[in-house]
């Protein structure tokens, strides 16, 4: 049963899909190959290039290529294309190529010669005598399927070839490391000139004063005062001044006496920790313990504490 | 599907490539027309082994895979370094070989 089911579910010359595949594909990946050659962004190029590959790796698979249709997904589509546009990235996606022609007549040339060797290619491809596909099905079947049989080949006949692959895949990588490797023209800098290179100009050279570090504030908007009272602009950032108008709010708070102020903010936090301490409370009673209004007495419980 | 379908589908690709080198000056773009014409020849390949019914052809595709896969590595680095000097990945700026 089995024997008699698997050549002719193997037999690909019988797929009856197989020619809508090929046409469908065929000018799919042809009218993409244009496009990479006409589209005038680097970019549009690399991604008609990866429809130009995924149609190849369907033509593979169609084409008893299991294995190099997966590879062809994977390392071409996958890889390769992928460092394509990492270096396009890195070149600047906005270059385009400049239409101005360095020779005169290069792409008529160019296009009469393609044209040329393409019609050369196709007329002795149409006077060559091809025979019908044999298929692959025999050969497969010898060492049980496509993937083995690729191995058994790659490990006996080409075997030599295999380890030359190692040599040259060990030197693509040494090339690699040494052209994208800079070398450092100056030596580096030491500590030392660091920080002459800091102190030298003069400036401002430390920190800026923090902000809200007088006592009874710890607020980004506001200001440090100095020793003097006057307040230190340069420790709020000029943005949230702009926001919050600290400024005014700084006016207002020397509109009293600094005793009046102190007595206000205490009893600001008096107020807060009585609520904090009532709404502790409830939650311990009602021993719910939800998160939440832990997380909410929590802060209130450290303004106190302060 | 005889194989001078996917034969002559391949010459095309390969002579759209071959144009798009002679024609580029983006040095990426001349690049990814050489990968184009590498990808035409291994569809002949499988083609080939196809028709003659032996593997040899699709594993020298597998090795031409590899070896392009190789060579963009190299030539990328090659592409980045002469931006990095020129600040150009154009072709036509390339024309000294020196700094």
């Amino acid at each position: 049963m089995i024997e008699s089911v698997t050549p002719v579910l193997a037999q690909t010359e019988t797929q009856a899909g197989e020619p809508v595949v090929f046409w469908l594909l065929a000018i799919v990946s042809v009218a993409a190959a244009l496009g990479m050659v006409f589209l005038r962004k680097a970019v549009h190029s690399a991604l008609m290039l990866a429809t130009v590959m995924l149609s190849l790796a369907v033509l593979y698979a169609v084409q008893d290529a299991p294995f190099l249709a997966f590879v062809q997904v994977i390392v071409y589509t996958g890889a390769v294309l992928m460092l394509f546009l990492f270096v396009l990235m890195l070149v600047g996606v906005a270059s385009t190529d400049s239409l101005v022609e360095t020779i005169r007549g290069q792409r008529l040339w160019a296009a009469i010669a393609g044209l040329g060797f393409a019609v050369l290619v196709v007329a002795g491809l149409g006077n060559a005598a091809l025979s019908e596909s044999i298929g692959l099905t025999a050969a497969n079947a010898e060492s049980g399927g496509n993937i083995q049989g690729l191995a058994r080949l790659l490990f006996t006949k080409y075997v030599f070839a295999f380890e030359v692959t190692s040599a040259l895949l060990i030197t693509a990588a040494l090339g690699a490391m040494v052209l994208a490797h800079r070398e450092r023209h100056s030596p580096k800098a030491t500590q030392k000139e660091l920080s002459k290179r800091r102190f030298r100009p003069g400036g401002h050279p430390t920190p800026l004063p923090g902000p809200g570090t007088y006592a009874r504030h710890n607020a980004v908007d506001m200001p440090a005062l100095l020793p003097d009272g006057s307040v230190s602009e340069l420790s709020i950032n000029p943005v949230i001044a702009q926001r919050s108008g600290t400024a005014r709010m700084h006016m207002d708070l020397h509109g009293q006496t600094e005793e009046q102020a102190v007595e206000r903010d205490v009893a600001a936090v008096r107020a807060v920790t009585e609520a904090a301490r009532d709404a502790d409370a409830e939650t311990r009673e009602a021993k719910a313990g939800t998160p939440a209004a832990g997380g909410a007495a929590g802060p209130s419980e450290g303004e106190a504490g302060k | 599907m005889s194989p001078g379908h996917y034969l002559v589908l391949s010459a095309l690709l390969f002579t759209i490539g071959g144009v798009g080198v002679l024609v580029r000056r983006n040095a990426i773009v001349v690049f990814m027309c050489v990968e184009l014409m590498l990808n035409a020849t291994n569809l002949a390949f499988v083609s080939f082994a196809r028709m003659h019914g032996n593997l040899d052809g699709q594993l020298i595709a597998f090795f031409v895979m590899v070896v392009a896969a190789a060579e963009v590595v190299v030539g990328l680095a090659i592409i980045m370094t002469i931006f990095r000097t020129r600040r150009s990945s154009s072709v036509d700026d390339a024309n000294l070989l020196k700094y």
